[in-house]
């Protein structure tokens, strides 16, 4: 049970793909001009990120190392249009709001990173949890840049109107270089959130070091890789 | 005991009286004019606009520097300069909120988030005022006042219509608080240039090439009259003299200048010929700026006593 809730924290915290490792920038920059649209392709990547992570350590015997990446993009893709066609059926809305980057999602390289740094090398259970981890850091970071962006760029919050009709929008919000500050501005106090911990004296080794490069790839000993984390075991292929 | 004391320095030894808030003191002196002819122009709330602006960048940097626990930098005059060169930017009608939040962003987040002076790779008022266009629109674009109503000059002409150049030149006529006024930039230009503040190769190029554009391009074939109306349309003159020859986002090659101020005078003519908008002068600059690093990598020029390298593994030639 120790592992599960090492890979949640790992996912939500320590290595948050967006403020963290600065994965799957993409989405992350388009779609957040609403929260909905946030919060929609933030679960969207995590239904896929954790069958697909399941199906990956499964098979993690059968595929042969040479052709992994093909195999990871057949996994990924079957469940990426199992997703577009469940959302076409019963959220268009959120779908046409989502357009072609729910397609994309197939090289969402959170996807493609922790099927081949995690799940490639790992049991069935851990991996799943790790896909549920990483997912639930991404979809709340979305979701919180797609409230900031919504906030500032429309006055509202999920549609509905929060600030005072006094309130002029500044419309650079919900434009792409809105994205930029917001996600420049997110990053950065996280770093200062984990500056502060550190300094007093917290364990901070369940928040990383943020020295930006992934704990599991790393053989420095900056103190916040778990001792049951064997790296042996978890990185064998390294990130190439 | 007739020992000499010698003092061993170190050098430089010969030390310039030019320093940076001497330098911003001068640009402040020049834009005078300007900035006077927009409160007789535009009146009370004119000065109001300029007020805040100033106020919020000098507050915005000070705030800063003690957060940061930085050398307090206020006092090189630089954010006084931005928040002066915004101001002279903006409509008299923005909101002064509007103002101040603009003023904001272009001291903290254009210059002093990437590392303050001498480190912004953009025009900080310029910056500011592209935010502020592209935020909100509306203001921004909002030339009403009780001494003009109407487009500006420039607007008018898009639309076909005719102006009156002479009107133009003086300045009245309506547009943002430091533009309209051809005499009054034109004379801060000149305090500028006896000074040896700014150079002329960036200010002539970028106009000559704008002019040549205009010929080529603006559908009039040799108009005088619609070429003096361009010239002294818009923010040409003031970014011609004031913004784009800012020290730290502008080419030091001289070769550089030039080609800076003909990429720039392109690039104003086709945003105001063929863009959807009257005005190019605030995003040619911004682009400009982004390509200076390029442009003085490809113009440095050859030292006295070399001769310049026929390949590129020449190597070194004495």
């Amino acid at each position: 049970m120790n592992k599960v809730s090492e890979r949640l924290v790992n996912g939500i915290v320590k290595e948050n793909p967006t403020f963290v490792l600065a994965l799957g920038m993409c989405p992350t920059l388009a779609v957040t001009t609403s929260a909905i649209n946030g919060l929609g392709m933030g679960l969207t990547t995590t239904v896929v990120l954790t069958l697909s992570n399941l199906i990956i350590s499964l098979l993690r015997k059968v595929i042969p190392n040479r052709v992994r990446i093909p195999a990871f993009i057949v996994i990924v893709a079957s469940f990426v249009t199992m997703v577009q066609l469940l959302l076409q059926a019963y959220l268009p809305s959120l779908n046409s709001a989502l357009g072609v980057y729910i397609p994309l999602i197939v090289v969402n390289c959170i996807i493609l990173g922790r099927a081949e740094s995690y799940a490639y090398h790992n049991p069935p259970i851990p991996s799943f949890f790790d896909g549920i981890g990483m997912g639930l850091g991404f979809s709340i970071a979305l979701t919180l840049i797609g409230m900031l962006r919504e906030l500032l760029g429309a006055g509202e919050l999920f549609g509905a109107r929060v600030m005072p009709a006094s309130f002029v929008p500044i419309n650079i919000f919900i434009m792409a270089p809105g994205a930029f500050f917001v996600v420049a501005a997110l990053t950065a106090v996280m770093n200062v959130v984990k500056e502060k911990m550190a300094a007093k004296g917290k364990d901070v080794s369940k928040f990383g070091n943020g020295c930006g490069s992934e704990c599991a790839s790393c053989d420095l000993a900056c103190g916040s890789r778990k001792a049951d984390f064997v790296p042996a075991e978890a990185e064998k292929g390294g990130r190439e | 005991m007739s020992e000499q004391v010698y003092h061993v320095s170190s050098n430089p030894h010969i030390r310039s009286k030019v320093t940076t808030s001497s330098i911003m003191l001068l640009v402040l002196i020049a834009l005078l004019p300007a900035t006077g002819f927009g409160l007789w122009n535009f009146g009370f709330r004119a000065l109001a606009v300029v007020l805040v602006c100033i106020g919020s960048a000098v507050a915005t940097e000070s705030i800063f520097c003690i957060i940061v626990k930085k050398k307090q930098t206020v006092k090189d005059l630089s954010a006084v300069v931005t928040g002066l060169l915004l101001a002279l930017n903006l409509p008299v009608t923005i909101p002064l909120w509007m103002a101040a939040l603009g003023s904001i962003f272009a001291i903290l987040v254009v210059k002093l988030l990437f590392g303050g002076l001498g480190q912004n790779f953009m025009n900080p008022a310029l910056g500011g005022r592209c935010f502020m266009l592209i935020s909100f629109p509306t203001a921004m674009t909002a030339f009403s006042t009780d001494a003009y109503t109407g487009a500006t000059p420039l607007a008018v002409m898009k639309n076909g219509g005719s102006v009156n150049v002479m009107d133009m030149i003086i300045g009245r006529t309506s547009g943002t608080i430091g533009e309209t006024s051809v005499i009054a930039i034109v004379i801060g230009a000149c305090i500028l240039l006896i000074c040896g503040v700014i150079d002329l190769k960036i200010p002539a190029s970028y106009i000559l090439s704008f002019a040549c554009f205009v010929l080529l391009f603006g559908g009039h074939g040799f108009d005088p009259a619609f070429l003096a109306a361009h010239l002294a349309g818009g923010g040409l003159m003031l970014g011609a003299f004031f913004m784009a020859t800012d020290y730290v986002t502008s080419p030091i090659t001289p070769m550089g200048k030039i080609v800076f101020g003909i990429f720039l005078g392109i690039m104003t003519g086709i945003f105001r010929i063929f863009g959807p908008g009257s005005e190019g002068v605030s995003y040619a600059i911004i682009i400009g700026n982004l390509l200076v690093p390029l442009i003085e990598k490809v113009t440095v020029p050859t030292p006295f006593g070399f001769t310049k390298k026929k390949t590129a593994k020449g190597g070194k030639q004495a």
